[in-house]
């Protein structure tokens, strides 16, 4: 039984050892890294304000935006005007993504499943995702209103193709011997997409719904900012056009909190359902 | 966990019975051709060939002769363009459960533990009650492999020998008729598969099993083999048909004899050259 003091080596006489090190930009530990990150941006953004190199019009101090994110939390924690707006905005966000992903996932499977799909669906998928998405605004308020329905149409609208492209990816991601084993265990088409294809094809999945989640929130802000209603967007463009500079900056850093949730949470999802295949890390969030 | 398996070199000296209906031909494959129409390519030609009960055939050739074809026609996979394709005295028409298959990936399901995965084809057939009825018989092949410790492990941390062996154990479950290899241990390393070659024989001798192995290894295919088919291709046909006398059990020392190296480099010489150039 080998003692720790004898597993221990330590060089002696006539060794030739030498330490090898990473350079210092590898040998950062992440904490200190973020924070010299933010420091250094703030910082920045601190002298280019404090030297009046550009106007506070253009560019609110660091110390004004400060001032203006402890206002607005106030605003949200006393159910305020902030608080309706990001309920309605997260609403939107939610029911798009939740549509986006029933969508792209029947129209995927279709695509990946199907030779139909792939011949005759996925070519015109192709060519709706290739038009500006974003000019499909003015129709959606032309047929749903100014409520939220227009909004959640385009940000649906917007996060539905990369679930499909994904999902129909993943299909394909089984190899042939999988499927051949399948066939030679004389599993129906169903069986085969339901106990090998999909789970195979889960991790391509979850990365179209991190570019979902992503997507939703630009389509359900772009749709407030051209539409109008109760959200986040509208509260953000009525803002610019007083040049509160220092609110639009405080709504934004808010509204990136709520499209962090929704990534962390695809993220979680994925922990959970594809504890399999640990997700690329990328910065440690999946 | 791989100190725990059991010790071969006893087992493989234990006597083995053959049984009474043993030679009964299994598998019978009549002129047999296979074109794909799509290219007009001849892939099989005249292929003929028997199995008999507790056989061990194997087929070689060089990459494009044919042999990956044959052993998908014979697994149900595709249907042969002429020619009389028999298991069991019944035409194979497709997949059947009679039929075992291995490929050269072990192909677990990662989402599956090792004993899910054995019962896989018992799921996939029977549904979900048969294939709980079904773990204790796969508990009890997981040990005849030395994965007994392992049942309850996913795929992700076998190393690649365990994953083939439970494959191996996915395809007995069914107690199939005939075993069909397509280069199973062609993706492991050359101790692990000198290891696994020796384990399967010890696995074939103890069932009776009748097996087919597709390989481009000539010397895994005469340590294996009762009798080795050599294939060249355009169109792919059996060139020669070659029975190996070693006495069984094989061990790997006969590798060395002088006996084993005639079959090989008689076997050498039939091969397609083109293949390896």
């Amino acid at each position: 039984m080998p003692t720790a003091d004898t597993l221990r080596a330590s060089p002696g006489a006539g060794d030739t050892v030498w330490v090898e090190r990473d350079p210092l930009i590898d040998r950062i530990p992440r904490p200190i890294a973020i924070s010299m990150l933010v420091f250094g941006v703030i910082g920045l953004w601190w002298l280019v304000t404090g030297l009046a190199i550009v106007s506070p019009i253009i560019l609110p101090s660091p110390a004004e935006t400060g001032a203006d994110l402890v206002f607005v939390g106030d605003n949200l924690r006393s159910g305020g005007y902030v608080l309706d707006a990001f309920i309605t905005t997260t609403l939107t966000v939610i029911y798009a993504f939740l549509i986006a992903v029933g969508l792209g996932f029947f129209l995927g499977t279709l695509v990946g499943e199907t030779k139909f799909g792939e011949r005759a669906v996925m070519p015109l998928l192709v060519a709706i995702d290739t038009m500006p998405k974003v000019a499909f605004a003015p129709l959606f308020i032309a047929w749903l209103g100014f409520g939220i329905s227009s909004k959640v149409a385009l940000a649906a609208f917007i996060a539905t193709f990369p679930i499909v492209v994904s999902t129909a990816a993943g299909l394909y991601a089984a190899t042939e011997n999988e499927r051949f084993l399948f066939k030679s265990m004389g599993a129906s088409r169903l069986q085969t997409l339901v106990r090998l294809k999909l789970p195979t094809g889960l991790p391509y999945f979850f990365t179209g719904l991190k570019i979902a989640a992503v997507g939703v929130m630009a389509g359900a802000i772009t749709g407030e900012f051209l539409g109008g209603g109760k959200g986040v967007g509208a509260l953000i463009r009525v803002s610019a056009s007083q040049l509160d500079t220092p609110r639009v900056f405080s709504l934004i850093i808010y509204l990136s909190f709520l499209g962090l949730a929704m990534f962390m949470f695809v993220v979680w999802i994925q922990r959970t359902f594809v504890f399999w295949n640990k997700p690329d890390k990328v910065g440690g969030v999946g | 966990m791989r100190g725990t398996r059991p010790d071969l070199a006893s087992r493989q000296t234990g006597e083995f019975e053959a049984p009474a209906d043993a030679h009964r031909p299994v598998y019978e494959i009549e002129r047999l051709s296979k074109v794909y129409p799509r290219n007009e390519l001849r892939a099989l030609d005249d292929v003929n060939l028997v199995l008999g009960r507790g056989e061990f055939a194997s087929v070689i050739g060089s990459s494009g002769c044919g042999k990956s074809t044959l052993l998908k026609v014979m697994a149900g996979l595709i249907p042969p363009t002429s020619g009389r394709v028999v298991l069991e005295q019944r035409p194979v028409m497709g997949p059947r459960a009679d039929i075992g298959m291995m490929f050269q990936q072990a192909t677990l399901l990662p989402w599956k533990t090792t004993l899910e995965n054995v019962v896989l084809p018992i799921e996939v057939r029977r549904g979900r009650a048969a294939a709980r009825d079904a773990t204790a018989r796969a508990r009890e092949l997981l040990e005849l492999v030395g994965l007994g410790e392992a049942t309850d492990v996913y795929p992700g941390e076998l190393s690649g020998g365990m994953a083939q062996r439970a494959a191996i154990c996915r395809m007995l479950i069914t107690d199939p008729a005939v075993l069909l290899l397509d280069e199973p241990f062609s993706a492991l390393d050359e101790l692990t598969r000198d290891f696994m070659n020796m384990e399967f024989q010890r696995i074939c001798m103890e069932r009776h099993a009748t097996a087919f192995l597709v390989t481009h290894s000539i010397p895994e295919a005469v340590i294996l083999s009762d009798r080795i088919y050599v294939m060249q291709a355009n169109p792919g046909h059996i060139a020669d048909v070659v029975d190996i006398g070693l006495p069984r059990p094989r061990t790997l020392d006969m590798i060395n004899t002088a006996r084993f190296g005639e079959i090989v480099s008689h076997i050498r010489t039939k091969l397609d050259r083109e293949g390896f150039l």
